[in-house]
């Protein structure tokens, strides 16, 4: 019996190993930490239960019979964070560079069928040199299973993409189709086709950092959600992130112990707006004034800053945030901030999270950039989130609520259910100036009546109470007052019910 | 009798006029100008009438705005606080003409006062000390030697066209003089075409000393000791007190005789100031005298118990002196240290914005140890361009100088304003200064003691402990918290350990605690253990902490990435982490900050006034290459070293953040 135990203690031991020392000593010279000691840090201590240690691939040719490592490079089980459950895939770089063969696919299908089955959310490691070529189409098959447990999975399970090494070809398409993706400075790149082959075709010269690092991609392409210093900065993010997460579509977003008033009064806020209209202010500073103990997970905060999202609590639940940023192109809306808040939207609808979305919006970017790029399809995705959302949505207007833009940003004809705003809002078809110029284009010569006219129209309709009177706004409230009235929003929401028509999915303008 | 005071100012000396007027029952009122219209000052005045647009000029300067005030409101009495009208002799008479009370001193006074030269000579007749110098025309240098000898060594010989620091030379002896004067006087005729020079005693060691006087209008007239103001940046006082720690008794008697003896043959009445400089001997001489009340009157009144703004109202209505000299006792010691929008990080640059939070600490009188704070300002407001960038002035009091410094430290250390740049950090750090501690001041003490600028506080190894410590309470706390979410596998629960590490800068910690009844025990690795006690919670953002027995003030953020923690000016991010996860943070590769010595960045928010480079265009070092305009004020960026421009991101006229690129050099 004792020889039977050492001989697992040694197999153990070999499968820990990986690529072996060598290889662990360049996975850390690259500043880049190996698929279990990232484990160590992503998951709570003495947490992790590995699973399938000792599988390795089945291929022969090019010399594979006799380069087998247990494990094949890639590191799969569960474990928790901070109590919670989650399954866990992480690729081992240094065993065959982690590429993706048959048997690494079907080690990460495992814990992928087994998250959704026990409806736990599920995060990649990601940190591999693509397809095992010396298994050509069996490489490629294993992507393909993987991609379609992340469709099938989605939004049934969180899941959650984080790239640690590189990401190349197919092997984007699985972090692509995840909820989040989270990515490593200077150490981390995704793209399709790399540097060599942009050279060949089309003969741009281009780095992989410049391609696909994580500057890129944060900033200009939108795929990652956030990017980090370093490997451990990175998990650590992701730690904090899912504390925000709830663990499957039936269950409600966690609560955690709350210290920080809900009727906090924050009397900073009646002079947030300033007295100018044209004058920007930063709407972080209600996002954080607004949230528990001022803290906000930002998603996407490089990318289409114009508008904000994330994750913030009130009285210890998960709230999604979408707010206009009006220190950026003065807030307006844009085919980056349709998409980014859309993505947003969708994905807090699928779990359950409550939306508070923070309108100062002066409309839809104009513009041949816009239109041809496809403004209204865009736009179209953002209404179209906001209108199928059946979860709780408060919304409080601070300022400017022009024209369609006030229509898509959470309006209560489209199912917001608490809609605010402060005594600043302008709820209008447009800014007063423009409505005058059109509604008095005869007047148009004699600057001092337009003058006039705009001072009528501002009188009219430069204030909530228009809308008010019609019920779009419940209730006009006092900036101060602004945490108390939506914490007691979402308080009275907390069991809201929507039914939906059966049909088989929606056709969402993509 | 005044019944009705306008107060022709703003800011915290509005604020402060208003609170002492509403004691002695009299109405307030306020004036504001565009940018003032949400200010304090108008919300704690009775009423509040606007005179103008934000630009000076045209609002708190403007006499005529101000007279329309005063018969809107029926006022019968202003107060003109500092700075603007507050010596100007043409408002003085003004509304004496308009019938309505001054409440400072007679039109004549401030006129007298306010020419350098007729100043001097007043002062000098009336037995006061001045520098000695002879502003004549000197022949040569043989004559400017003997001149030298007359004044005493050493001296300073200056071109009278002269400015920063050309045509200057000081000189300790005759061989000095001879050469200094021929040196400057080339110097002069080639920078200036004007080869006039003068000498005057040069001051070594010059601190900054100066005697507040009072008097009624009767001629009786006092004077409430001294107060030291040498720590100065640019000539821009930053910490006052009083008393001086270089004083005696005699001397401050000689100093009191001569402002009172100034006063009196200038027909002087209400509050006003004679500056002196006094060298390391103890020697002074007269500076200037300022016919208002002075920005560090706090001070005085909080060693002397007086409120001087109530005895210039009294006096203002011609009330008789309560008080004889003989009455003016100094009791303890009072510091005033005045927190500026500016950024000490940035060589001091003027910093606008929004107070997106403003705390300060208790005011009160706890222990025999008071905290008196005089602002303008109030969370949510805005530090406008258009004024001076001053925020606030916080005073402590108490028993002797040390404990008055040491309640300054730990009321800075609660003392919470964010949104802006401001030199809160710089103030903690000169509160810690050994030189500071020990009195050893002079007016270069800044320049000295800071010569490369402010770079914030490293924390020494028993600082980094107590950060450490602090550190770790939190993030048990934090830890605790997040332990408790909802959701978990139910009996396997997130065990959370008792052994951390705590990194900060270059100090790693390792750490074993244990929490006992609110308290908790931190046991470092090299055997020392701190015990420490705090309610600080999750999202409280200054905190007391009690270590080992001290209790000491902390703020505390989570920026998401580890614990920030301010105190006594160190500012730093602690990681608290698990033992096997700070093993491997040693693996983390150590990241250069980008380098940005190619770029130009503009360094404070502001507007491009000017570009004077072109892409491709060869600069030199020192040459001016944009101007930014900030708080009024004209900046010149010049280049550090000689390069090429490479490309011009920003375009005049626009409006720049802080660090936005303007140009890149090749």
């Amino acid at each position: 019996m004792q020889g039977v135990l050492s001989q697992l203690e040694e197999r153990r031991a070999e499968a820990r190993l990986g690529g072996g020392a060598a290889r662990i000593a360049a996975q850390h010279a690259k500043g880049k930490l190996t698929a279990r000691e990232r484990l160590d840090v992503l998951l709570d201590p003495g947490s992790f239960e590995e699973w399938d240690m000792y599988v390795t691939h089945r291929a022969v040719d090019f010399g594979m019979a006799t380069n087998k490592v247990a494990g094949d490079g890639v590191v799969t089980g569960w474990g928790t964070i901070n109590g919670r459950q989650v399954y866990v895939f992480s690729q081992d770089f240094t065993v065959l560079g982690g590429s993706l063969s048959e048997t690494h696919a079907q080690k990460i299908c495992k814990v992928m069928d087994m998250a959704v089955r026990n409806g736990a959310p599920v995060i990649g490691l990601n940190d591999s040199g693509g397809a095992r070529i010396q298994e050509g189409v069996a490489s490629l098959a294993g992507y393909a299973e993987v991609f379609r447990r992340n469709a099938e999975a989605s939004g049934v399970i969180p899941q959650i993409s984080v790239i640690m090494g590189p990401c190349a070809g197919g092997a984007v398409y699985s972090p692509a189709m995840t909820d989040f993706i989270f990515m490593v400075r200077d150490s981390s790149y995704m793209f399709v086709t790399g540097p060599d082959v942009v050279k060949t075709v089309t003969n741009e010269i281009v780095s992989a950092e410049e391609l696909g690092g994580a500057q890129t991609h944060t900033q200009r392409s939108s795929v990652a959600d956030g990017a980090y210093e370093n490997d451990i900065e990175t998990l650590e993010a992701v730690r904090a992130l899912f504390d925000f997460l709830p663990l499957n579509n039936r269950e409600k977003p966690p609560v955690w112990p709350v210290f920080d008033d809900p009727a906090r009064i924050e009397m900073r806020l009646d002079t947030l707006v300033p007295d100018s209209p044209t004058k920007p202010y930063d709407m972080k500073e209600l996002v954080t004034a607004l949230a528990d103990e001022g803290e906000f997970f930002e998603l996407q905060a490089a990318f289409a800053k114009n508008i904000i999202t994330g994750f913030i609590r009130l009285e210890g639940q998960t709230v999604g945030v979408v707010a206009n940023q009006p220190t950026v192109l003065a807030g307006c809306l844009d085919i980056d901030a349709s998409r980014k808040a859309a993505k947003f939207v969708r994905f807090c609808d699928a779990f359950s999270i409550p939306i508070l979305t923070l309108v100062d919006v002066p409309g839809f970017l104009p513009g041949t950039a816009q239109e041809y790029g496809g403004v209204i399809k865009h736009g179209a995705k953002l209404l179209f989130a906001y209108a199928q959302a059946t979860v709780p949505m408060v919304t409080l207007i601070t300022r400017k609520a022009y024209g369609g833009a006030y229509d898509v940003m959470a309006s209560k004809h489209i199912g917001a259910d608490i809609n605010y705003a402060w005594p600043s809002a302008e709820i209008a078809v447009m800014g007063a100036k423009g409505a005058a110029e059109i509604l008095y284009r005869s007047e148009l010569g004699d600057p001092d009546r337009i003058a006039a006219r705009t001072k009528e129209y501002e009188g009219r309709f430069a204030n909530p109470f228009v809308a008010a009177e019609r019920g779009f706004i419940d209730e006009v409230i006092m900036p101060h007052s602004s945490r108390r009235r939506i914490a007691r929003a979402f308080a009275g929401l907390r069991n809201k019910r929507k039914e939906q028509l059966w049909r088989k999915h929606d056709t969402i303008p993509l | 009798m005044i019944r009705k005071i306008l107060i022709a100012n703003r800011g915290e000396i509005a604020c402060r006029v208003i609170r002492t007027a509403k004691r002695l029952d009299l109405a307030t009122v306020a004036i504001y100008s565009d940018a003032d219209r949400d200010a304090l000052h108008v919300r704690e005045a009775d009423e509040a009438v606007r005179i103008g647009p934000a630009p000076s000029a045209q609002s708190y300067l403007s006499i005529e705005a101000i007279l329309d005030a005063i018969r809107q409101t029926g006022a019968d009495a202003v107060h003109p606080g500092y700075g603007f009208l507050s010596e100007n002799a043409v408002f003085a008479e003004a509304l004496e003409e308009a019938g309505v009370t001054f409440i400072g001193p007679p039109a004549s006074a401030i006129r007298a006062m306010g020419d350098k030269i007729t100043s001097k000579k007043l002062a000098a007749e009336a037995g006061v000390s001045t520098v000695p110098g002879h502003m004549g025309l000197i022949e040569d240098a043989d004559e400017a030697v003997r001149i030298a000898e007359e004044i005493g060594y050493p001296v300073m010989i200056k071109a009278s066209a002269g400015g920063g620091g050309k045509g200057m030379r000081i000189a300790w002896n005759a061989t000095e003089a001879h050469e200094g004067f021929s040196a400057s006087r080339n110097e002069a005729r080639a920078s200036f075409g004007d080869e006039r020079i003068f000498i005057e005693k040069f001051v070594t060691q010059p601190r900054h000393i100066e005697i507040q006087v009072l008097g009624d209008k009767h001629g009786n007239t006092i004077h409430l000791g001294e107060r030291e103001c040498s720590i100065q940046r640019r000539n821009q006082k930053v910490i006052e007190e009083a008393p001086s720690p270089f004083l005696d008794d005699v001397t401050r008697a000689a100093m009191g005789a001569q402002a009172v003896q100034l006063a009196q043959a200038v027909g002087y009445h209400s509050a006003g100031t004679v500056e002196f400089i006094m060298d390391g001997g103890r020697n002074f001489y007269f500076l200037e005298m300022n016919t208002r009340l002075q920005v560090e009157h706090p001070v005085t009144e909080l060693v002397t118990g007086l409120d001087l703004v109530e005895e210039m109202i009294r006096v203002a209505q011609g009330e008789t002196l309560r008080l004889g000299q003989e009455d003016v006792r100094l009791k303890g010691w009072a510091i005033e240290s005045r927190l500026y929008a500016e950024d000490p990080y940035r060589g001091f640059l003027p910093s606008t914005g929004r107070l997106s939070r403003y705390r300060p600490p208790a005011q009160g009188v706890v222990d025999g140890v008071t905290v008196r704070n005089d602002t303008g300002v109030f969370e949510g407001g805005e530090i406008s361009v258009f004024y001076d960038p001053m925020i606030a002035k916080l005073c402590t009091h108490a028993g002797s100088r040390i404990e008055a410094i040491d309640a300054m430290a730990d009321a800075l250390d609660g003392f919470a304003v964010e949104g802006i740049g401001h030199n809160l950090p710089f103030l903690s750090a000169v509160m810690d200064r050994p030189r500071f501690r020990e009195g050893r001041l002079t007016t270069g003490f800044i320049a000295e003691e800071f010569p490369e600028g402010f770079k914030g506080v490293a924390p020494d190894e028993h600082a980094a402990r107590a950060l450490a410590s602090v550190a770790a309470l939190v993030n048990h706390r934090l830890q605790l918290r997040a332990s408790r979410i909802s959701g978990t596998v139910s009996n396997h629960a997130r065990v959370i350990g008792r052994a951390w590490v705590a990194k900060l800068g270059d100090h790693a910690f390792g750490l074993d605690i244990q929490e006992k009844n609110d308290a908790l025990t931190v046991a470092f690795e090299k055997g020392e253990t701190v015990t420490l006690a705090s309610d600080w919670q999750p999202g409280q953002r200054e905190a007391r902490f009690v270590l080992d027995g001290t209790p000491l003030g902390f703020k505390v953020d989570l920026p998401g990435n580890g614990i920030r923690l301010r105190h006594r000016g160190m500012d730093v991010l602690v990681r608290v982490r698990e033992p096997h996860v700070a093993a491997l943070a040693k693996l983390m590769p150590v990241k250069q900050p980008p380098d940005t010595s190619r770029l130009l960045l503009c360094p404070m928010p502001g507007i491009l006034t000017g570009l004077n480079v072109a892409e491709g265009e060869r600069v030199e070092a020192g040459q001016a290459l944009a101007t930014i305009e900030a708080m009024k004020m004209e900046n010149t960026l010049r280049a550090e070293r000689a390069g090429t421009v490479k490309r011009v991101a920003a375009t005049p006229g626009e409006s720049l953040a802080v660090d936005q690129l303007i140009l890149e050099f090749a």
